[in-house]
């Protein structure tokens, strides 16, 4: 299970090592680290947001170890992407690496690729693919679509965005 | 009753739709705004069509006439001053520009092509012409305000004329003078389709699983494209309207080149499919916001948005701060729904003034 949790360290040297340290104790896969350290909050504390898979099972135990070493948790987030957004891709999408796109996504630790469907008309012709990304946040949701439409320049793929979501409320 | 004597420069389907919607509303517009619309010159490359060489009050050129000679002549396979002259109609060798200046006239139609690339001529210097005479102008010609809005505005303001140009963007939708009708609002952001010719190539592309070449080669057939659609589907006319609502409705300082250009060629009908299969469509958007985003680019649009325009029809989405979102649907294009917003403007010109 994808975990996203907000804590707090003390601006002291090694409170980030000794955060990290319970979660791959119990199997857990750190993904990305956000040190907030602009955000410094009233108290001196520094917000960081870790983002890891670790089984469910273990969650429990994990927040109670970090509780243990003195370490404030905020937040925890279970269900962390919840902003959703459909692009087209047109081009020749395979023969230019359709992998490599959603690594640099995934690689973010705060955006998806959680779906990809893709329509291959013949070869040599343009194909199409539809991806649906999920992020954390609305600005994650953009700045991966960025880091999209930066590669698919790049390879001369034509990128498809919806129009910003302005629907009359 | 007040007499307006009025020029059409450009006597294509615009020009020629405006003569016929004089003809068919003349009366009615007498009687509800106590204007008198009567035409003194027309101008084309062919030459002109004066009411009188001295221009005086009361004179006007029989519209009737002129568009039944040109419709019969266009039958018998003649040019349009071959069929001026042989229904006998004098067909002067003057030129635009000595027209605007020499004619004695209250208002300029502009209607000649819209041209970018050669810094919006002929328009540009009708207008200016037209204003250094003290007439006022209307124009469907998109060129101009494109590439010179400030300047010509400034040139109306010392001249103490007004320019409309409401049939510039969107063709009968009304647009352009949303800035009257929302006066006090703010206007954030517009987003619209704005070409009617791209619109039908995608609906068409979309509904029959065409490809692009295609759904154009039947737009142009049925005579919704250009012989050239190069502006059309390169998303450059989208564009140019784009600027102009730029400039008059959010204030900008912009201009054509400033514009992010992706047109719809690359669209492809399994791209429509699978933008289809997951609720939305495939539409080209022109979208401009207060910090100077110009953008003109395919987007996918939810199915049940208000912008879910389909055929030829133009629409926008305007954000406002009082009015909150306001949306306008209509014809974009065709020279009756042309004459529409050029008559519009004329009236509103006269009523005012
Ligand atoms: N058609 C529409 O639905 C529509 C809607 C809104 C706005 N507009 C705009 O309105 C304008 C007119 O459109 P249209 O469809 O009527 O075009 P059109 O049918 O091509 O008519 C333009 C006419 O102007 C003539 N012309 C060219 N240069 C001239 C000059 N220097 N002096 C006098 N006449 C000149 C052209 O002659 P040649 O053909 O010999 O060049 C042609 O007869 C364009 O700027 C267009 O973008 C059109």
């Amino acid at each position: 299970m994808k975990v996203s949790v907000d804590i707090e360290l003390r601006d002291i040297p090694g409170q980030l090592v000794s955060a990290l340290t319970p979660i791959s104790e119990l199997g857990g896969n750190i993904i990305s680290v956000l040190h907030h350290r602009d955000r410094k909050t009233q108290r001196g504390t520094i917000p960081v947001q870790i983002v890891f898979d670790v089984e469910e099972s273990k969650l429990a135990m994990l927040l109670r170890r970090l509780r243990e070493r003195g370490i404030t948790v905020v937040r925890v987030g279970t269900e962390r992407l919840k902003e959703a957004a459909l692009v087209l891709l047109i081009g020749h999408i395979v023969r230019s690496d359709v992998k490599e796109l959603i690594d640099a996504v995934d690689k973010t630790g705060f955006a998806e690729v959680v779906e990809l469907f893709l329509c291959m008309p013949a070869i040599e012709e343009k194909s199409a693919a539809a991806l649906t990304i999920r992020a954390v946040g609305k600005d994650e949701l953009e700045q991966a679509l960025e880091i999209l439409e930066g590669i698919t320049r790049d390879k001369g793929i034509l990128i498809v965005r919806p129009i910003e979501d302005e629907l009359l409320a | 009753m007040r007499e307006v004597r009025l020029s059409i420069v450009g006597f294509g389907v615009v020009g020629r739709g405006v003569t016929e919607v004089i003809r068919r509303k003349r009366a009615e517009i007498k009687e509800k705004f106590g204007l008198d619309l009567r035409v003194v010159a027309i101008v084309d490359l062919w030459g002109a069509v004066l009411a009188s060489s001295d221009g005086k009050s009361g004179n006007e050129i029989d519209v009737d006439k002129v568009l039944d000679a040109l419709q019969r002549g266009k039958a018998d396979g003649l040019s349009p001053r071959e069929s001026l002259e042989t229904h006998g109609i004098k067909v002067e060798d003057m030129q635009s520009l000595e027209v605007i200046k020499e004619v004695e006239h209250d208002v300029m139609v502009e209607a000649t092509p819209t041209n970018v690339e050669s810094d919006g001529e002929p328009g540009t210097s009708h207008i200016l012409e037209a204003l250094k005479a003290g007439r006022h102008v209307v124009t469907s010609n998109k060129g101009p305000l494109a590439l010179h809005f400030k300047k010509l505005m400034r040139a109306a303001e010392r001249a103490d004329r007004k320019i409309g140009f409401e049939a510039t963007v969107g063709g009968a939708m009304p647009i352009i003078s949303l800035r009257e009708a929302l006066a006090g609002n703010e206007i954030l952001s517009i987003k619209g389709i704005l070409n009617g010719t791209c619109n039908y190539i995608l609906t068409r592309m979309s509904e029959e699983n065409l490809p692009f070449e295609h759904a154009l080669r039947e737009a142009q057939e049925i005579g919704i494209a250009e012989a050239d659609p190069k502006s059309d589907v390169l998303g450059v006319d989208t564009a140019v309207k784009l600027v102009i609502l730029a400039n008059a409705l959010l204030g900008l300082d912009a201009s054509y080149k400033d514009v992010s250009v992706t047109g719809i060629t690359e669209i492809t009908p399994e791209a429509l499919n699978l933008a289809k299969n997951n609720g939305y469509v495939i539409k080209l958007i022109g979208e401009v916001d207060r910090d100077g985003k110009l953008e003109v680019a395919p987007k996918l649009v939810p199915k049940t948005h208000p912008l879910n325009v389909s055929g030829t029809l133009n629409a926008a989405l305007l954000k406002t701060d009082l009015a909150g979102e306001i949306v306008v649907v209509g014809r974009g294009a065709g020279g009756i729904e042309a004459a529409s917003a050029i008559i519009g403007d004329v009236i509103r010109i006269f009523r005012s003034s």
